[in-house]
């Protein structure tokens, strides 16, 4: 059953398309277009934030960072690893994908820091970001509460990523 | 804002690899960390396209229009305001319903147009603050780059994380809703 998902999921995409009148293979292909895109978008500021979190690992202050951070965080019930993607992620999203990957690379993808920095990647944005796009846009200058509700969105995500994360894994 | 955090990033490792004798090592590092970006993007790359590409078929297939057309109870809740002004209430089920198909960049136009409508004069409504909380907790049904990520680390499967996903999405949505209610003042 688990090996139709997919196969099923490409058809179901497939058939509305196709039913609509067509056009289909170009759209697929455009999409993978568009994925490129992405990562040629993603690419340079990955490389200059990887490189960054990279010589932090050689240094040691990862480490450090981490044994500082061990008490806090155990008392949240959030592996120690993850302290330097809490720190990143509402600030930049290249910087907090680069801490990820690095994480997954040392722990494992499978191990529990692996799988709460995989949790709370995806159930978070780059906070100030968002606040900066949108507010921006609008020409809005008075953010008012904003930025204190969306950053109490983000505590609750940590917080959850660490319940939800042991909950379902361990 | 990069800026301060990058040459940050980077003053401290220069820091510790003195205190730690180990300024050799934080030298190779900064060339293999740009080499693991470069790896990083061309394993991502198969998984990710693909993705884009069933994404592209949902949306030309009316996925989107759907979704939106069942969100609308949820969001004229969320945005009263946007009872009286049907541009702002489709950018704003376009906006949605994009970040729940993880269609960044269709999301992001549309909830600029949102942003305008909500927006009064120079100050945020309040209808702007809760979509802007809403935008920032990341309500998405596939994580497609995370568990890209995850596949390229060698993870057995790299979707099983999505419940987890989900529910601290939700916890935190709700959260922030509750925090947009509890902070708001009156008088602006």
């Amino acid at each position: 059953m688990k090996g139709l998902l997919l196969p099923l999921l490409l058809l179901l995409a497939a058939l509305p398309v196709l039913l609509r009148g067509g056009g289909l293979y170009e759209s697929l292909t455009e999409g993978f277009r568009e994925g490129l895109g992405v990562l040629y978008r993603i690419f340079p500021p990955l490389g200059a934030t990887l490189t960054a979190v990279w010589m932090l690992r050689a240094s040691g202050a990862l480490e450090a960072f981490t044994a500082l951070l061990a008490p806090l965080l155990g008392k949240l019930g959030l592996p120690p690893e993850i302290g330097a993607l809490l720190l990143l992620r509402p600030l930049s999203g290249s910087a907090a994908l680069a801490a990820g990957a690095e994480l997954m690379e040392r722990c494992g993808a499978d191990s529990l820091a692996g799988r709460t920095a995989a949790v709370l990647l995806g159930g978070t944005e780059t906070t100030f970001y968002v606040v900066s796009v949108y507010f921006g846009a609008a020409g809005v200058r008075r953010t008012r509460h904003a930025i204190p509700a969306a950053l109490a969105a983000d505590l609750t995500a940590f917080l959850c990523a660490g319940i939800f994360t042991r909950l379902f894994f361990s | 804002m990069m800026d301060l955090i990058w040459v940050g990033l980077i003053l401290v490792s220069l820091v510790f690899g003195l205190l730690n004798g180990r300024t050799a090592a934080v030298s190779a590092a900064a060339l293999e960390g740009a080499g693991a970006a470069a790896e990083l993007c061309l394993k991502l790359c198969g998984a990710l396209c693909l993705w884009s590409g069933v994404l592209k078929l949902l949306e030309k297939g009316g996925a989107a229009a759907v979704l939106g057309r069942l969100l609308r109870p949820l969001l004229l809740r969320l945005y009263p305001e946007a009872r009286e002004d049907p541009a702002a209430l489709a950018a704003l089920a376009e906006n949605m319903s994009a970040n729940l198909l993880g269609l960044g960049n269709a999301a992001t136009p549309a909830g600029i147009r949102a942003a305008k409508a909500l927006a009064r004069g120079n100050t945020a409504s309040d209808s702007l603050c809760r979509l802007t909380v809403l935008n920032s907790a990341s309500i998405q049904l596939i994580p497609a780059a995370v568990c890209a990520l995850r596949g390229a680390a060698g993870a057995a499967q790299p979707f099983d994380i999505l419940p987890a996903v989900w529910l601290t999405s939700l916890c935190s949505a709700a959260a922030g809703l509750a925090a947009e209610r509890l902070l708001r003042r009156p008088g602006r």
